[in-house]
C-alpha cells in the first residue's frame, strides 16, 4: 500500500495516455467555446428568442430550418449565423474520439507497440467504414 | 417558454446528465432523453439527435481527466473498441432484419440478469485472484490505478479477454440497432466477464463510448436530426457536467458506484421491457 499518487508505470504508456488526455481537452474546450459563441450570436441575432413562444415551437419542431450538409453550414457561417456556428463545434466534438483513435497509431507506431498500432488501425478503418455507409444510408 | 427559457433549462439538465453519465460510464441519454421529450415537448428525432451528441460529450468530456488519472485502462479499452465498432456495424447492416421488439424483450432480461450479478458482488474482494488469462498477458492488458477515496494504490489483472472482445461485439451490434445500452452493456461485460474494478469498468466504458457515439453521430447529422439550437445546451452542459463528474468519480467509494449502477441498470430493464412489450 502507498499514499502517494504517483505510480511507477512505463514511461511509454504514460506518453501516450498524456498526448490523448491533451487532445481530448483542447477538442473539449475549443468546442465548447465555439458553442457557446453561436449560442450567444443566435440570440444576439434574434432578439425576439428573449421572449416570443411561437418561435420556441419552430425551432424546436424544425419548422425553422437549420443548415445539417456542410455546404449550407458553411454559406451560415459566412453571414456569421449562430446555429451554423454552433453545429461547426458539434462536427469538431463529433471529431474529437476519431482523432484520437487516428492519433493513436501514431503513438503506438512510435513506441514500437505493433500489435496496438495494429488493432487501433482496425478500429479507425471500421470507423471510416461506418461514415462512409452513414452516408449511403442516411 | 421563450427560447431563452427553453436554452437554460436543456443546459442546466444537461450539467445533471453530465454528472451521472461520466460517474457511471454511461452516455447521459437516460437523463437528456426524458427531460426534452417529456418536460419539454421536444421531437423524439431531434432528442435522439441530441443524445448522441450527449454521449460524445460525456466520453470526451471526463476522459481528458480519467485517463491522466490511469483510471481508464487505455489498452482494454482499445482492443475492446475492435468488438463495439464491428459490432455496430454488423447493426447497421442488420437493421431491418431483425424485429426491434424481441431484441428489446431479450435485452431487458439480460441487463436484469447483469444488475442482480452485479449486486451481489458488491462485497467482493478485487485483490481475490482472477483465472490467468495468456492473451491479457500478452497484450499487456493488467492495470493499477490510485484510488483516492481508499487512499490506495489497487492492483488488478484482466481475465476473460477473449469473451470480453466478444461481449462487446454485442454490445455495439445492440446499440447499433437498438440505439440504446451504449454503456450500459459495456460496465457489465467488463465487469462480470473481465473482472476489472467498478471504477476502471466506468471509466474504460467511458472512453469507448465517444468512438462508438461518434461512428453514429454522422449519420443522425446527415439525416438532418441533430438541431443546433436543441443539440448545442445540450453538448455545453454535458462537456461542463462531465468535467465535474470526473473530478468526482475518485472520492466516492467503489460498492457507492456499483449500487448506483445497478439502480440505473434495473431502470433501462424496465424501460426495455415496457418498449418490448408496448411496442
Amino acid at each position: 500500500m502507498t499514499s502517494t499518487q504517483t505510480i511507477p508505470q512505463n514511461a511509454a504508456v504514460l506518453k501516450v495516455e498524456l498526448l490523448i488526455s491533451n487532445l481530448l481537452r483542447i477538442g473539449v474546450i475549443t468546442s465548447l467555446t465555439i458553442v457557446v459563441i453561436g449560442t450567444v450570436l443566435t440570440f444576439v441575432h434574434h432578439p425576439e428568442y428573449l421572449q416570443s413562444r411561437d418561435a420556441l415551437a419552430d425551432l424546436i419542431s424544425g419548422k425553422n430550418a437549420f443548415p445539417h450538409t456542410i455546404g449550407e453550414v458553411w454559406t451560415g457561417l459566412l453571414m456569421l449565423h449562430g446555429r451554423s456556428i454552433v453545429i461547426v463545434g458539434l462536427l469538431l466534438l463529433i471529431a474529437t474520439p476519431v482523432m484520437r483513435v487516428g492519433v493513436s497509431i501514431f503513438a503506438f507506431l512510435y513506441e514500437r507497440d505493433r500489435i496496438f498500432a495494429l488493432i487501433t488501425t482496425i478500429v479507425f478503418l471500421l470507423l471510416l467504414l461506418s461514415f462512409l455507409l452513414g452516408k449511403a444510408t442516411a | 417558454m421563450s427560447p431563452l427559457a427553453f436554452t437554460f433549462i436543456t443546459f442546466a439538465a444537461s450539467i445533471v446528465a453530465g454528472v451521472c453519465g461520466s460517474i457511471l460510464g454511461l452516455g447521459g441519454g437516460i437523463v437528456v432523453i426524458p427531460v426534452l421529450t417529456l418536460l419539454l415537448g421536444v421531437d423524439i428525432r431531434f432528442a435522439i439527435g441530441a443524445s448522441i451528441v450527449s454521449v460524445i460529450a460525456t466520453s470526451s468530456g471526463a476522459a481528458a481527466a480519467y485517463v491522466r488519472e490511469h483510471m481508464t485502462n487505455l489498452r482494454v479499452a482499445m482492443l475492446l473498441e475492435l468488438g463495439t465498432t464491428s459490432g455496430a456495424l454488423t447493426g447497421a447492416f442488420l437493421g431491418g432484419l431483425i424485429a426491434g421488439r424481441w431484441l428489446f424483450l431479450i435485452f431487458s432480461v439480460v441487463m436484469g440478469y447483469s444488475a442482480l450479478a452485479m449486486f451481489q458482488k458488491r462485497h467482493s474482494d478485487p485483490s481475490v485472484p482472477v483465472p490467468p488469462d495468456p492473451i491479457a498477458d500478452r497484450l499487456k492488458l493488467h492495470g493499477e490505478y490510485f484510488d483516492e477515496q481508499a487512499g490506495e494504490v489497487v492492483r488488478y489483472r484482466v481475465t476473460h479477454t477473449p469473451l470480453g472482445l466478444a461481449l462487446m461485439y454485442v454490445a455495439g451490434m445492440v446499440s447499433g440497432l437498438l440505439g440504446i445500452g451504449s454503456g450500459s452493456l459495456k460496465v457489465p461485460a467488463m465487469d462480470l466477464a473481465m473482472h476489472l474494478p467498478i471504477k476502471v469498468s466506468s471509466t474504460t466504458s467511458n472512453f469507448m463510448i465517444g468512438v462508438t457515439g461518434a461512428a453514429s453521430a454522422g449519420v443522425y447529422f446527415a439525416r438532418g436530426d441533430i438541431n443546433p439550437f436543441i443539440a448545442g445546451p445540450v453538448a455545453a452542459g454535458v462537456l461542463i457536467g462531465a468535467t465535474l463528474g470526473s473530478r468526482l468519480l475518485g472520492r466516492l467509494k467503489s460498492s457507492w458506484v456499483r449500487v448506483a449502477f445497478v439502480v440505473v441498470l434495473l431502470w433501462v430493464c424496465l424501460q426495455m421491457a415496457y418498449k418490448g412489450i408496448v411496442g
